[in-house]
């Protein structure tokens, strides 16, 4: 049984969110369910209208998100394996940083990354990808 | 303030290490570079091919200059340190610059060893060790005709073809009667030499040099017993000596390296040294796999990891001239102990010798035809036994009927020929990897080009083209090959520590066995949760997130991400009720695709995740059960009509089929297991290509084992032959539970076999009647637990019900 954590805080990275210049594509902080609901060192799938999106469990209890899309053939991010703040994905087995959203060298690539806190036990994901400047160019 | 690391010799042994310890702690260390030559770190053995006028400088660049740069490593070029004061900690250039240390790495490499004749130190004679030389060799071959080189041991004959290439006449001189003599035997270097001759490279045998003569420059080479011949250039290759002056001035410890103990350390704890300057354990290395060992284990105890030991290395040899083949590994001479098993052709100029004791591989020579030279040098570093295959070792791998390492002559496939069928990976694709990206070892390559990265059965095709790429065994990996790269532990002790030290967790392995990352990796975590739900079937509890997607949701993911239903069919038997109830649920649920599988059942392909618990309460409601098809673990059990139809029938090999299948469903296991039951020699159940394989015959059932399809097929080796049908299962369970306990995990049965040797299996399953029946016994107690239908606990019974809802749904 995963213990209740008693962490009320996990991520914020909203700090990152507010330095961009430029304005990001409208979203919202919705509420997508609780701590609990996400295995650790598991995934969970958000379906939203524009495609699916991964919400991912590390075995500290931070929680990220990432467009269930892997960079290399779209393989679904969420069905992978998670290791520290990785996860391997299932159909070729690229590496993709939770956090950043890209493929660990040598595979170059990057899968869109949104924003998650937790409150309470509760997991907020906010509806637009961060607008990232590493998933232009190459991860090295 | 970081700590300071200062490097004295910027070559290939000492930059490995700084790349090494860059990959594990970026940010530990201030570096600077100390390097007496004038070029930033280059491969120093593509020399020979850049001499032979088949690269450029340009191309077998390692480091460039901004390579450095961009990694805030201070490189100081053309200066040779001349002092280390260790009492200060400070090491200083001859041009009097100089520098302060926490940690000191000493990579001087070697110089070559100039005879100490009259007349050696006339312009005109050099080594071959550096560019400068190979500038020197190009710039003679423009203005002199003479070569003479002397030592004919592979760097000799390396520079006597380049200095041929670039239109020298060449003498090679030679002590002693059998060129490279430390590499080969009589027979193969008569063969090298006559190819050699036939190129225009003269030799002079038992000649020993007595003097150097000349006025002004070299103009020719007396020996001892009063021959002469001319030379305007001499390229001494008779040896090569670790530089250890430098260190020997600082008193550090030396014999004929800098003494280095398995963590790289000389006698002063903040003074590492690695490379050929070094000596370990009595040994000095003159190749480059054993110095990315020594680089590697450096590395690790520079990052402060402190694992990591170097127990010395097997090295084997190549020669880098185009259109010679030649391979040398081990002790290839052997004493009356051993014995030799000889093949030699001489009108194809083909020679191999394998050295044998103790039904081992000792040493290998081959000549011609190398192809199989990964391989031997592979069962030689892991000790296989090889009595089993020994009338057929000399064909090499291809005529094994192998578990898929393929053999093919790699060399003559065209760029386009496709190496990694798994990933679609091209000869020329690899190669270009290789050459461009600078890849040294077998991980690298399957880091960049996902080569040999899936099934593995391309790898020793990858090993060969490495090999043929760079001139030397690069993919001599250590003999004890970690699991992944989370532990230095390897698969064998990882497994005996989960028995002996009775662990059962994933978390218990990692802290008793220093994991160095906090959860593992998707390659090591299935590995660990297999061997402990294997080990320990009562008390370790499966770790369902360190299972493959396939496994944690009992179906086949597809590319498309939907997944694939194969419900169980006992033996390949179905009825009407059960074809009705899966025709109703490809209506009901409108399953794109239905198709029949080799395995004799029937797939539904393109399901969708959530839509998964409700076709399978449909179909356990018609009787059908899960198939297992996505998993490690027994697939299925093929069977024929056998006699109760055909007429050429013995047995009732369709029965049998059903009664092993009820007893082996649901056991995971290494890799995939399958089976089939023949109902007589004509096989049509195809038992002779499975894992486990049973053909009905007039007195009783053989047992074939080891056998698979796909890439490259193997056939079964004939385990034995039984009477009734309680032994079948016996001897099948049994065998399952010896695989099961004892082979690494993604092994299928045909390379453990392989590698333990059928010799072993027959002994355990054949021969030891007693622990025959306590392996099958143990087999049976584990699938008490394992025989529940996956697919009935998460349609019914609300098992991982997160696994198949969405979190949420955004509208
Ligand atoms: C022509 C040729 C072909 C070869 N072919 C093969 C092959 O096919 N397969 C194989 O495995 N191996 C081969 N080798 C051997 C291989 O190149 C060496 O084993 C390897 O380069 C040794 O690495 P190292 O770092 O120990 O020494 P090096 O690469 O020699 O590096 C030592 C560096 O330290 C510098 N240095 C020395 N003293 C000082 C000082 N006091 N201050 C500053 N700098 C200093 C030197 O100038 C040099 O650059 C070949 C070698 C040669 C020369
Ligand atoms: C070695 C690497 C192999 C890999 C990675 C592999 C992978 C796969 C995959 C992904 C499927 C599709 C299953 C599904 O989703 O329904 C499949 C099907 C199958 N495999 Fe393999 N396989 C391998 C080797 C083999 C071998 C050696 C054999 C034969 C002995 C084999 C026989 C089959 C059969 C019969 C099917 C069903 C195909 C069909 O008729 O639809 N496979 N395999
Ligand atoms: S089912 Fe097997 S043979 Fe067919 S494409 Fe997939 S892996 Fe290749
Ligand atoms: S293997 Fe023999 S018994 Fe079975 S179908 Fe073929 S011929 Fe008939
Ligand atoms: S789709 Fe993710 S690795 Fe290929």
């Amino acid at each position: 049984m995963p213990t209740k954590p008693n962490i009320k805080l996990v991520k914020t990275p909203m700090t990152a969110a507010a330095d961009i210049k430029h304005t990001p594509p409208a979203g919202a902080w919705i509420e997508v369910g609780r701590l609990d609901d996400i295995p650790r060192l598991g995934a969970r799938v958000v379906c939203a209208p524009d495609g699916d999106i991964a919400v991912f469990r590390a075995a500290d209890d931070h929680v990220f998100a990432l467009r269930d899309q892997c960079p290399h053939r779209g393989g679904p991010l969420s069905q992978g394996i998670v290791h520290g703040h990785k996860v391997t994905c299932p159909l070729h087995n690229w590496n993709i940083d939770l956090q950043s959203g890209t493929a660990l060298a040598p595979d170059v690539g990057c899968a869109g990354v949104y924003s998650t806190r937790v409150e309470n036990g509760v997991v907020f994901l906010y509806t637009a990808p961060l607008p990232s400047a590493d998933c232009s160019g190459s991860s090295e | 303030m970081k700590e300071k690391l200062v490097l004295i010799g910027n070559g290939m042994a000492g930059m490995r290490t700084i790349e090494e310890l860059l990959a594990l702690a970026p940010d530990l260390y201030d570096i600077t570079v100390f390097g007496a030559e004038a070029q930033a770190n280059y491969n120093r053995i593509l020399l020979s091919p850049v001499l032979a006028g088949e690269k450029t400088i340009d191309e077998i660049m390692l480091n460039d200059e901004h390579w450095y740069m961009d990694r805030g490593i201070v490189l100081y070029l053309n200066s040779e340190v001349t002092g280390i004061d260790r009492n200060n900690r400070r090491v200083t250039t001859a041009d009097g610059v100089s520098a302060e240390y926490d940690r000191l790495l000493i990579a001087t490499g070697s110089q070559p060893f100039i005879l100490p004749v009259p007349g050696h130190d006339l312009p005109g004679v050099i080594g071959f060790r550096d560019i400068h030389d190979v500038d020197t060799m190009i710039d003679a071959a423009q203005h002199y005709r003479h070569a003479v080189v002397i030592g004919g041991g592979l760097l000799g004959l390396e520079a006597a073809n380049g200095l041929l290439r670039q239109g020298m006449k060449v003498t090679v001189v030679h002590i002693g009667d059998i060129l490279m003599e430390r590499q080969l035997d009589s027979a193969a270097a008569k063969l090298l030499r006559k190819s050699l001759t036939e190129r225009g490279i003269e030799f002079v045998m038992g000649a020993e040099t007595a003097e150097i003569v000349g006025k002004k420059r070299v103009q020719g080479v007396r020996f001892k017993d009063g021959r002469e011949i001319s030379a305007d250039l001499v390229v001494m290759a008779v040896g090569i000596r670790p530089n250890v002056a430098l260190a020997k001035s600082a008193g550090l410890y030396c014999e004929r390296g800098v003494v280095v103990n398995d963590t790289m350390q000389t006698y002063d704890p903040r003074v590492y040294a690695v490379g050929e300057c070094v000596q370990h354990r009595k040994q000095t290395y003159g190749l480059v796999a054993p110095l990315f060992e020594m680089a590697k284990t450096c590395a690790n105890h520079l990052a402060e990891l402190g694992w990591a030991r170097y127990a010395g290395s097997l090295t084997s040899t190549r020669l880098k001239v185009t259109g010679i083949d030649m391979f040398s590994a081990g002790d290839f001479t052997g004493d009356e102990t051993s014995d030799e098993i000889v093949l030699q052709d001489a009108a194809r100029g083909v020679y191999k010798k394998i050295v044998i004791k103790d039904h081992k591989i000792r040493g290998a020579v081959l000549y011609g035809d190398t192809v199989d030279g990964a391989w031997y040098f592979q069962l030689m570093r892991e000790q296989s036994p090889i009595e089993d295959i020994r009338d057929r070792l000399l064909f090499g791998q291809g005529h094994l009927g192998d578990s898929g390492h393929g053999a093919n002559a790699v060399a003559a496939m065209a760029d386009s020929a496709e190496i990694c069928g798994c990933n679609g990976v091209c000869k020329g694709t690899i190669v270009q990897a290789i050459t461009q990206k600078k890849l040294f070892t077998l991980e690298e390559v399957r880091a960049h080009t996902k080569a040999s990265s899936s099934c593995g059965s391309c790898t020793g095709l990858v090993e060969q083209l490495l090999a043929m790429t760079l001139g030397g065994d690069y993919s001599a990996a250590p003999q004890n090959k970690p699991m992944c790269p989370c532990t230095h532990f390897t698969h064998d002790e990882v497994r005996t520590a989960i028995r002996e030290r009775e662990l059962t967790s994933i978390p218990a392995v990692m802290q008793a066995l220093e994991w160095t990352t906090p959860n593992g990796c998707a390659s090591c975590r299935p590995a660990l949760n297999y061997y402990l739900i294997s080990t320990w079937p009562h008390a370790a509890r499966d770790d369902y997130q360190s299972r493959y997607i396939n496994e944690r949701a009992h179906a086949n993911i597809q590319k498309d991400g939907s997944y694939s239903v194969i419900p169980r069919m006992w033996g390949g038997v179905t009825t009407p009720d059960e074809l009705r109830t899966i025709a109703d649920v490809v209506d009901k649920y409108k399953i794109p695709t239905v198709k029949l599988t080799g395995g004799q059942r029937i797939d539904m392909l393109g399901v969708q995740k959530e839509t998964l618990p409700m076709v399978w309460a449909d179909l356990n409601k018609g009787g059908l059960v899960s198939g297992h098809a996505y998993g490690k673990a027994l697939r299925t059990v093929k069977t024929c009509v056998g006699q109760e139809w055909c007429r050429f029938g013995v047995r009732d090999s369709t029965q049998m089929g059903i009664t092993l299948e009820k007893m082996t469903w649901g056991s995971w296991m290494p890799h995939k297991f399958k089976m089939a039951v023949s109902g007589c020699p004509r096989n049509c159940a195809e038992a002779t290509i499975k894992d486990f394989g049973v053909v009905a015959v007039e007195s009783g059932w053989e047992l074939h084992v080891g056998g698979n399809g796909g890439v490259k097929v193997r056939v079964t080796d004939l385990l034995c032959k039984v009477a009734s049908e309680e032994e079948v299962l016996e001897y099948c369970g049994a065998f399952i539970q010896l695989y099961r306990e004892e082979a690494r995990y993604l092994d299928r049965t045909a390379p453990w076999i392989e590698r333990v040797g059928l010799s072993y299996v027959k002994q355990r399953i054949v021969e030891d009647a007693d622990g025959r029946k306590a392996l099958h016994a143990r087999f049976l107690d584990s699938q008490t637990l394992a025989q529940s239908d996956p697919w009935a606990e998460r349609a019914s019974h609300g098992v991982d019900k997160h696994e198949f809802v969405p979190l949420k749904r955004l509208a």
